[in-house]
């Protein structure tokens, strides 16, 4: 053993000493205050919710008692939290493109790894929800990036159990998918894990970006529900603009969310669920042109993509297990590039994707309709409501390569993750948590000029706090 | 190399001392507690709930309010009103048992999955029954009481009768009769003229129901849980038992009436509106007896 080794594990077993000697937990603070529960009342661990959550979040963030009107609350309570995480952290790719002299655009490119490290900020979160009235819900989430730059992340009001019914709820705004596994509340934070790589993947080549059942999108959300949360039901009608505002992508196309779910009693097991979901859309590829320029929101010629899967939640008395499949398919027209000739966030034309000119672009006859499957497992042990050690493994494999010159496994990704969180000072008044986490991602065939295989990873260690 | 076992073994030695410190210290209270919750157990229908099994539940969802101890003095019990229940004393407003006597083990199952509307009390129905049973244990655990008292007998509740508007016109003259216009207000707006003025059994502050505000009552929204409100009353609040004073067949009366006063649509409201039926008047004699048939 190496002296620096023996260093790090004599810490090692001091801090896992003195976390267990901390005083124990006291949650959300927004609505912890409001009603008076620990964080861990309604969050597994924060962010990620519990069924208690969850049925409190199905119920338009209302426990249902007869305290869930604004006028039961102290006329100074403002329902904002504030959530950011300052950190240090270690990024390593390992195949970089770069002159092979530096400063030399005209030498010959060449593969680098890069690794960089040091103290850094997430962007900043005001996340602002409850009720404006008895079953009248809203939330607003107003996010920036870690320059300050701020959008509209969340903005949504629901109208909860119409006619009297747990099972007629609307929700019009911008707002996130009904995913029973949600990215919003994702337990992962490095720039590799933040996001859920099955809700986001895309074969090689394909510019279809508004499929990512992981972004908020901006619709309409009929959802219903048993009064117990067992089972679940919902059906949204989304802009195909992957969220983004000013219709700047495309007019007339839109897409259609569904899922399904029903919960279990397993005794001392827990309440375990399944369900699936599934993610019928339609995106444009022809843009008018000014000056053979794409002008915003005048896409046509819209062409299909889905995404369906199924999800599990099993708890396993302290051990519990989240299950994600994806089967992912595009129209060849995307998987050839089309698709993405105006950038929805500015609506500019973003470079990135090619415009269809009607009567003049055609696919090659070696197109194809790429697919692909995604998979998904996240383990929890949650040690107690305080610690929780998270693991996340994720494979994505094309199944169907959008050119059949493409070698078949081009583009599969691997993503493994694992870390925990330790929850101080879990109070209904503010939440922090040391977040401590390594990830590693590798994209076959990633490397820009080998053709050879991808990978980077990342390891964090931060102060994940909310007030 | 001598340096570094040096301190290897100063920071292993550090980490003992602390341990040794930490355990001693915790020892008796953990054992004692620990004895306790291996006799806790609760008994509904097939389950039987082992309190030992519910420590993570109590802690994650429970002791924000109750408190680690069970006393009621959780972190947010000064804000809130009404303040959470004292498990260590053993009293229970929602019961199926006399008043007085500790609840059956299913009161306490139902009260946790129903919640106690006009509080901060939420239903807990996503838990599974066996959290719920083991739950219920847990709770038991926090007084002596459980110990040396069997739960008491509960009460039989008859049949409910046919609602007709004598029935009604009855309850109303009940809902006068035993005063409880004083506390609840004629009208039942909880605005009569001791609402003011009550406290529970702490000598704290407490509100009587108000009629109009909801369709549900503390203790459960059907006709036999309000009957079962009158005839054990809610322990540990100025609402008394019933059972000595009202006959069976007057507290269905008086359900029906109450049935009157609340928001939603109900048969009892649409014959109270066909009688034209008043508030009490609480001065008016009582009417006179019906003669025997």
């Amino acid at each position: 053993m190496t002296w620096p080794r023996r260093h790090f594990t004599g810490w090692l077993l001091l801090a896992f000493f003195l976390v267990g000697l901390f005083p124990k937990a006291n949650a959300l603070p927004a609505f912890a205050r409001k009603y008076g529960l620990r964080c861990s009342a309604c969050h597994e661990a924060w962010p990620m919710l519990n069924y208690f959550g969850q049925k409190f979040k199905d119920n338009g963030y209302q426990l249902m008692n007869d305290r869930d009107a604004p006028i039961w609350q102290n006329p100074s309570y403002w329902p904002v939290t504030f959530r950011i995480t300052p950190y240090w952290h270690r990024e390593s790719t390992d195949k970089v493109l770069v002159d092979s002299v530096t400063g030399n655009p005209n030498s010959a490119p060449v593969e680098h790894q890069v690794t960089s490290h040091g103290f850094d900020l997430t962007g900043l979160d005001f996340h602002t929800g409850g009720t404006l009235e008895k079953n009248i819900s809203f939330y607003v989430l107003p996010s920036s990036d870690p320059t300050g730059s701020f959008h509209f992340e969340t903005a949504m009001a629901r109208l909860d159990n119409l006619f009297g019914s747990s099972w007629f709820n609307l929700k019009l705004g911008k707002f996130e998918l009904d995913n029973l596994v949600s990215e919003k509340r994702i337990l992962t934070l490095t720039p590799i894990s933040g996001t859920y790589q099955t809700y986001h993947f895309l074969p090689p080549n394909d510019a279809n970006i508004y499929g990512q059942i992981g972004d908020n999108q901006l619709g309409l959300e009929y959802m219903g529900h048993s009064y117990n949360d067992r089972t679940r039901v919902s059906a949204a009608l989304l802009s195909t603009s992957d969220g983004n505002v000013n219709l700047a992508s495309g007019t007339n196309s839109y897409t259609g969310f569904f899922t399904a779910s029903q919960a279990f009693d397993a005794g001392k097991l827990g309440v375990q669920r399944v369900g699936f979901y599934a993610m019928l859309g339609e995106a444009p590829i022809s843009f008018l042109t000014s000056g053979g320029v794409p002008i915003p929101g005048t896409g046509t010629s819209t062409k299909g993509f889905s995404r369906e899967g199924f999800v599990g939640l099993f708890y396993l008395g302290k051990l519990d297990f989240l299950v994600v499949t994806q089967h992912g398919s595009d129209s060849a027209w995307f998987g050839q590039g089309y698709g993405n000739a105006i950038a929805p966030s500015n609506g500019t034309p973003s470079g990135t994707g090619l415009n269809c000119v009607p009567g003049t672009c055609t696919l090659p006859a070696t197109a194809r309709a790429p697919s692909w499957n995604g998979f998904l497992v996240e383990t929890h042990y949650v040690y107690n409501p305080q610690i929780i050690f998270i693991q996340r493994s994720e494979w994505e494999r094309v199944s169907q390569q959008a050119d059949t010159g493409l070698p078949s496994n081009l583009g599969n990704t691997d993503m493994y993750t694992f870390g925990f969180r330790w929850y101080p000072i879990m109070t209904s008044r503010a939440g922090f948590a040391w977040h401590n986490e390594y990830s590693w991602l590798r994209t076959v065939g990633g490397s820009p000029v080998s053709g050879t295989d991808l990978t980077s990873s990342s390891l964090m260690s931060g102060f994940d706090f909310d007030f | 190399m001598r340096t570094h076992l040096l301190n290897w073994s100063l920071l292993l030695s550090v980490v003992l001392v602390l341990s040794l410190t930490a355990v001693s210290g915790a020892q008796n209270t953990a054992y004692q507690e620990n004895q306790w919750m291996e006799g806790a157990v609760s008994h509904i229908g097939k389950l039987t709930g082992h309190a030992k099994n519910a420590r993570e539940d109590y802690r994650r969802y429970c002791v924000g309010c109750h408190g680690e101890l069970g006393d009621g003095e959780g972190e947010n019990a000064p804000w809130l009103d009404p303040k959470p229940r004292n498990f260590t004393l053993a009293q229970f407003k929602c019961r199926s048992t006399p008043t007085g006597t500790l609840p059956m083990d299913e009161d306490l199952f139902n009260t946790i999955a129903r919640g106690l509307d006009t509080s901060v009390m939420p239903p807990w129905n996503t838990f599974t029954k066996q959290q719920r049973a083991d739950l219920v244990a847990y709770v038991k655990h926090f007084s002596a009481r459980w110990q040396t008292e069997k739960p008491g007998t509960p009460i039989q509740i008859p049949s409910a009768p046919e609602v007709t508007a004598d029935r009604i016109k009855a309850g109303q003259e009940v809902f006068r009769k035993l005063e409880c216009w004083k506390c609840h207000g004629v009208e039942g707006r909880a605005d009569g003229p001791s609402a003011d003025t009550l406290t529970d059994d702490q000598n704290r502050s407490i509100k009587p129901f108000n009629f109009h505000d909801g369709v549900r009552f503390k203790c459960g929204s059907t006709d036999q849980d309000i009957y079962k409100v009158f005839m054990t009353g809610l322990d540990g609040t100025p609402m008394p038992s019933f059972a000595d004073n009202v006959k069976p067949d007057e507290a269905w009366d008086l359900v029906f009436y109450l049935r009157t006063l609340q928001p939603m649509h109900s048969k009892e409201k649409e014959i109270a509106r066909q009688l034209g039926l008043k508030p009490i008047d609480p001065n008016a004699p009582p009417p006179a007896a019906a003669p025997q048939q």
